[in-house]
């Protein structure tokens, strides 16, 4: 092993181990590498927005000698008005640009939202009862119908939920709490699996390697 | 002029691009603006970004200048900013130690030091979703039996171990969690809430188009 492999080594044992300082209390070490962490990420989105955006969709569309796209100099100015923010006095200036990303992104939205999302799922949910695939298929298309149907009662606020409706989002409720149930299990598996990784890590490669 | 000027802006922008859908990009010009506009709001965003990293350095300079109390602590987010984005900015070609390519700065201190330090944070996380999974699955009502039998079954279905358990119960078992459970009640939920969910930001965006949704603008 050469002397940056074995640098590299304790250097990644020893923020390892920093952070999972905090689980027996805060402590000075836990902060320094935390703090060091929120450096490193912004440090890191800054260098990757500045490539694939700056440079690769707006300077050299904008800069190349064959069919250069001049008119990109608006978003240009536009994202420069969004600097105006830090002095308050000019900070109005700012609501141009973000008036467009935001009336861009409702544009988007509104046909995606429907045309993408809405109508495929309400598509998909209608499904035929007697089918080829058998009485499996008919119960699980059963459940997904009244699954759908309940959550979405659940979530309609405008009626007081009384009667048949209240019935409805009780159902909804605990075909929710199945679904929250499922996503915390796949959460909890996910965030012990990396626990894994990092105990593997200063087992098997720190310790290993002594 | 502060506030019917970024009205219309959001009024023309919007329209065009909910309209250009129905238009065809190879024969019109407005089914071209499409994509155009698109790259625009990424690139302001990616302006907003680096306004995000300005405003960062500003709080903690400040912090550091007037020796805030754990003034040390901006100092070091400061100088990890600065180490790990001045020379992602330079030009590859002055030294092979600047750009993001390999063997860069940029690439080993993510590699080595900001990668390992994100897998740990969400690492630690499994301890503090299990005190929140104890404090949450109190078995207190039908919902919270109903929430911690499913978060129990689901977790023994994604380990081996715990797949051998539930078989020795009933050998369809698993599949009846992978198809019931996943496949059922879990797709029609997430169904349910995406259809809600995509509603709302449909009625949303017709309000932020037609200009009765100003919040986004702030005050003054």
């Amino acid at each position: 092993m050469s002397g940056m492999e074995i640098f590299v080594l304790w250097l990644e044992a020893f923020i390892t181990l920093a952070i999972f300082s905090f689980l027996y209390k805060d402590n000075p070490v836990y902060h320094m590498v935390e703090s060091v962490f929120a450096g490193l990420s912004a440090g890191y989105y800054i260098g990757l927005y500045w490539k694939s955006i700056i440079l690769q969709q707006l300077w050299e569309p904008m800069t190349r000698a064959d069919n250069p796209k001049w008119w990109l100099f608006i978003p240009g100015i536009f994202g420069l008005m969004m600097f105006t923010r830090l002095w308050p006095k000019y900070s109005w200036i700012s609501r141009i640009a973000l008036a467009f990303v935001m009336g861009s992104t409702a544009g988007v939205f509104l046909i995606t939202q429907l045309h993408g999302l809405v109508l495929p799922q309400m598509q998909k949910t209608m499904l035929p009862l007697v089918n080829s695939k058998g009485l499996e298929a008919s119960f699980l298309a059963v459940i997904v119908v009244i699954g759908v149907i309940s959550t979405l009662i659940y979530f309609y606020f405008s009626k007081e939920h009384k009667g048949f409706l209240g019935v409805t989002a009780k159902v909804g409720i605990w075909f929710i709490m199945i679904s929250f149930g499922a996503h915390f299990g796949y959460t909890v598996m996910g965030r012990v699996s990396l626990l894994i990784g990092r105990v593997q890590f200063l087992i098997e490669d720190w310790i290993g390697s002594f | 002029m502060r506030t019917t000027v970024p009205v219309v802006i959001a009024f023309l922008s919007g329209l065009v691009l909910a309209v250009s859908i129905f238009f065809r990009p190879d024969k019109t010009i407005i089914g071209q603006l499409e994509p155009e506009l698109l790259v625009w709001v990424t690139i302001i965003g990616g302006f907003t970004l680096f306004l995000g990293a300005v405003s960062i350095t500003r709080v903690n300079f400040n912090a550091v200048q007037r020796r805030k109390k754990g003034w040390g602590y901006s100092l070091l987010t400061l100088i990890s900013v600065f180490v790990m984005a001045l020379p992602s900015l330079l030009p590859s070609t002055w030294s092979p130690l600047f750009g993001d390519a390999e063997g860069s700065i940029y690439d080993w201190l993510f590699q080595y030091l900001d990668k390992p330090m994100m897998a740990t944070m969400f690492g630690m996380l499994a301890f503090y979703i299990a005190s929140a999974a104890y404090r949450a699955f109190r078995a207190r009502s039908a919902e919270a039996t109903i929430l911690l039998l499913t978060a129990t079954l689901v977790m023994l279905w994604r380990v081996p171990m715990g797949e051998a358990f539930l078989r020795s119960i009933h050998t369809a078992l698993p599949e009846w969690i992978n198809t019931y459970v996943m496949n059922g009640v879990n797709m029609a939920v997430q169904r349910g809430i995406i259809i809600g969910a995509a509603l709302g930001a449909a009625s949303m965006s017709l309000r932020i188009i037609l200009g009765i949704e100003r919040t986004y603008m702030g005050k003054g």
